[in-house]
């Protein structure tokens, strides 16, 4: 698994509630039976203003200059600013890998759907919750501020702006520690093996029903 | 102390280790497969050098590409014309036979939808855990299971341990009680509860659906509200058992037998919340006040009674709100103050895991029998949740009354749901659809769907504009 120490880098924004992951990357995208190659494609339906197809080479598509991840200032992003239940819907993994190979590697709203949240710490992203409040002055202050950069520190927990303010944020303990060391999570469960194994044989004797072979 | 829900007690059932913060590592019994997002958790699989903790814990089916059309359908995986689509099912196959998982193919008359296969053929079981790597995943929860949708990485973590770590969640219950009206359906009670506490207002939680309407509801009607659980946000929609769950999985393919069976239902007998369990929210609404629904905007929870007009941003106090609607309404290409019944409807899908089961099926068409489409609705699909749906609906000539009214009759699969295959819609296009989800682009770049019962899909494809199909 990819870890997140620190992360700096410049702030863009997703600046809508609801963001589902179909809007993250559309069906077609996902025929691919690879995890990687996504990120030319991310919010492929509001970032270009023709339909994206699988494989397609993106360099000349007509973009959508109102979109925020198409202007020169939000270039490089590596945090991106979103709104309330963002990652709603499908529990396509292939909306954490489109934005991770697209350079975003943190995500801040003030809420997030559980798939997905759950999903971007499979892949070295750290989606962190904030007051909904604290994310509106952080849209007030990255709008106003061209250039507007963060450094998230997951060890310390912290959020440091560019206009020099911190914000503490929380993390699951467990979580933490998976994602600060790229721990390999199923390597991880298998140290409980001797526990499923027991756990299995009570739960086999008392529903035999559940073992039945499906054949 | 106060009861158990039954949500905790599939939890405390399954728990293997717990762990700190409320989390824990459970059991998981069955698995279910498809093409879409398993062959990245294959291939971890393979670079790991690791195998499945237990290969007869996991069901397959492909489902999300495979071609609807009969002419492109016959030729099997090697006829899929789109050669992505074809390698992605072709890859469920390989995987499958390496692993030795059970599939059933694409021409297996057994194949479909895998919500729609998974209770058919009693795969899914009251009282088991139920993972796969599709949202919808909570329609199982109607059959007492905890089932839940989950990303590929813990598609690939399931396989190697048999054993997923969570957070246990908060419960919810959602009551429904009274009756409902005639021409109201199990789908109008979810879209009302979606309308209701928002499409994030399960988040977090596992909703338990309970009441009078719920109780006298089909196993159908019920898998179709725990489909769309994850439409308010909730990874996990449950029901408790009773005779009806009972009856329903009883001679089921995969079902236990003899006194396997008798074990089993005392068991499941006893799967449903106390009566002195605490729930975190509860919310009730009354069968007798839910009316046919149909969303308007980008979201499950833009939604209103048939009757209603569309909603006029200018009088949003919240500007996020504000936002969402003029958004959604530049979308769909509506305007405020407009009557839902004055919505032109271009094309009609009757089909998905939410609404493609034998009783829906019935009451499209019982609907349009003896009725044609309307000149201006361009396309009217029904597409059976599986081979077998397919059948018994030809047994009762129910392709008949759909042909004959001049809709197209299709092979099994989830085709326009999500359009991942060639059934999509075109740019502007409005759909009457029983889908699930109305977000944009989801039936197709630049399409605009409505959520709807499939009684009311089928009234619009006649009508041409969405009517109330109470009074039909």
């Amino acid at each position: 698994m990819k870890s997140f120490t620190v992360l700096q880098g410049i702030v863009a924004p997703m600046d809508r509630a609801n963001v589902d992951t179909d809007l993250i990357i559309p069906k077609q995208f996902l025929k691919s039976i690879k995890r990687s190659g996504f990120g030319p494609y991310l919010f492929d339906e509001v970032r270009y203003l023709d339909q994206g197809e699988p494989g397609q080479d993106c360099t000349n598509r007509p973009i959508n200059v109102d979109f925020a991840l198409n202007q020169a200032r939000y270039k490089n992003a590596a945090v991106l600013l979103a709104r309330e239940n963002f990652g709603c819907g499908s529990s396509r993994e292939h909306a954490p890998w489109a934005l991770e190979d697209f350079g975003f590697h943190c995500i801040i709203a003030p809420s997030f759907a559980d798939i997905f949240f759950n999903n971007c710490f499979k892949n070295g992203i750290l989606p962190i919750e904030l007051d909904a409040n604290v994310v509106d002055g952080l849209f007030a202050e990255m709008y106003a501020n061209e250039g507007y950069s963060m450094t998230v520190d997951l060890a310390t927990q912290t959020i440091k702006t560019s206009l020099g303010e911190t914000i503490n944020f929380e993390v699951d303990e467990f979580r933490k520690h998976c994602l600060f060391n790229g721990l390999d999570d199923i390597a991880l469960t298998l140290k409980s093996a001797d526990a499923i194994r027991a756990y299995e044989q009570g739960w086999r004797e008392k529903s035999p029903w559940l073992f039945d072979v499906i054949k | 102390m106060s009861g158990q829900t039954l949500y905790d007690k599939l939890w405390h059932s399954h728990l293997v280790e717990e762990r700190d913060n409320d989390c824990g590592l459970i059991y998981i019994d069955r698995q279910l497969i498809h093409e879409v997002t398993s062959p990245q958790a294959f291939e971890g699989l393979r670079i790991a050098g690791r195998q499945p903790w237990r290969v007869d814990a996991n069901f397959a089916v492909p489902d999300h590409n495979v071609p609807t059309e009969l002419h492109e359908r016959s030729g099997g995986v090697a006829g899929i014309i789109d050669p992505i689509s074809r390698l992605q099912v072709q890859t469920l196959d390989d995987n499958c036979r390496d692993f030795d998982i059970l599939e059933f193919q694409v021409n297996d008359v057994r194949q479909g939808i895998v919500h729609v296969v998974g209770p058919e053929q009693g795969v899914t079981l009251p009282g088991m855990t139920i993972v796969c790597g599709d949202s919808h995943t909570s329609t199982h929860g109607a059959l007492g299971a905890l089932a839940q949708g989950i990303g590929t990485s813990e598609v690939e973590h399931v396989m190697a341990t048999q054993c997923l770590l969570q957070q246990r969640m908060k419960n919810m219950l959602v009551r429904v009680d009274g009756t409902l009206q005639a021409g109201v359906t199990a789908k109008d009670v979810v879209l009302a509860i979606i309308g209701e506490i928002g499409t994030a207002g399960g988040t977090h939680h596992a909703i338990e659906f309970g009441g009078e309407v719920v109780r006298a509801l089909s196993m159908e009607g019920r898998m179709t509200i725990c489909n769309m659980a994850i439409e308010a946000g909730a990874r996990v929609g449950l029901i408790g058992v009773d005779d009806i769950t009972i009856e329903y999985v009883k001679g089921r393919p995969y079902a236990p037998t003899d006194e396997q069976w008798d074990r089993a239902v005392a068991a499941w007998r006893e799967l449903h919340s106390d009566d002195d369990a605490h729930f975190d929210r509860v919310v009730e609404l009354r069968g007798e006040d839910i009316v046919p629904q149909v969303t308007w905007g980008t979201s499950p929870e833009m939604v209103l009674p048939v009757s209603g007009i569309i909603p006029d941003p200018a009088t949003m106090d919240h500007a996020g709100e504000r936002e969402a609607t003029e958004r959604a309404l530049q979308y769909m290409g509506l305007t405020p103050g407009m009557a839902i019944t004055d919505i032109q409807i271009d094309t009609v899908f009757i089909g998905s895991c939410t609404n493609s089961r034998i009783e829906d099926l019935r009451a499209a068409a019982t609907v349009i029998e003896g009725k044609h489409v309307a000149p201006t609705v361009k396309r009217a699909l029904v597409v059976p949740g599986s081979g077998q749906i397919k059948q018994q609906a030809e047994e009762e000539g129910l392709d008949k009354i759909f042909i004959a009214a001049g809709m197209e009759w299709r092979e099994p699969g989830c085709s326009m749901c999500l359009a991942m295959n060639s059934d999509k819609l075109g740019v502007g296009e409005h759909c009457a659809s029983t889908s699930n989800r109305n977000f944009e682009g989801r039936q197709g770049f630049g399409g605009r769907t409505h959520l709807v019962s499939p009684a009311m899909a089928a009234a619009a494809a006649v009508a041409g504009h969405f009517v109330d199909v109470r009074n039909w």
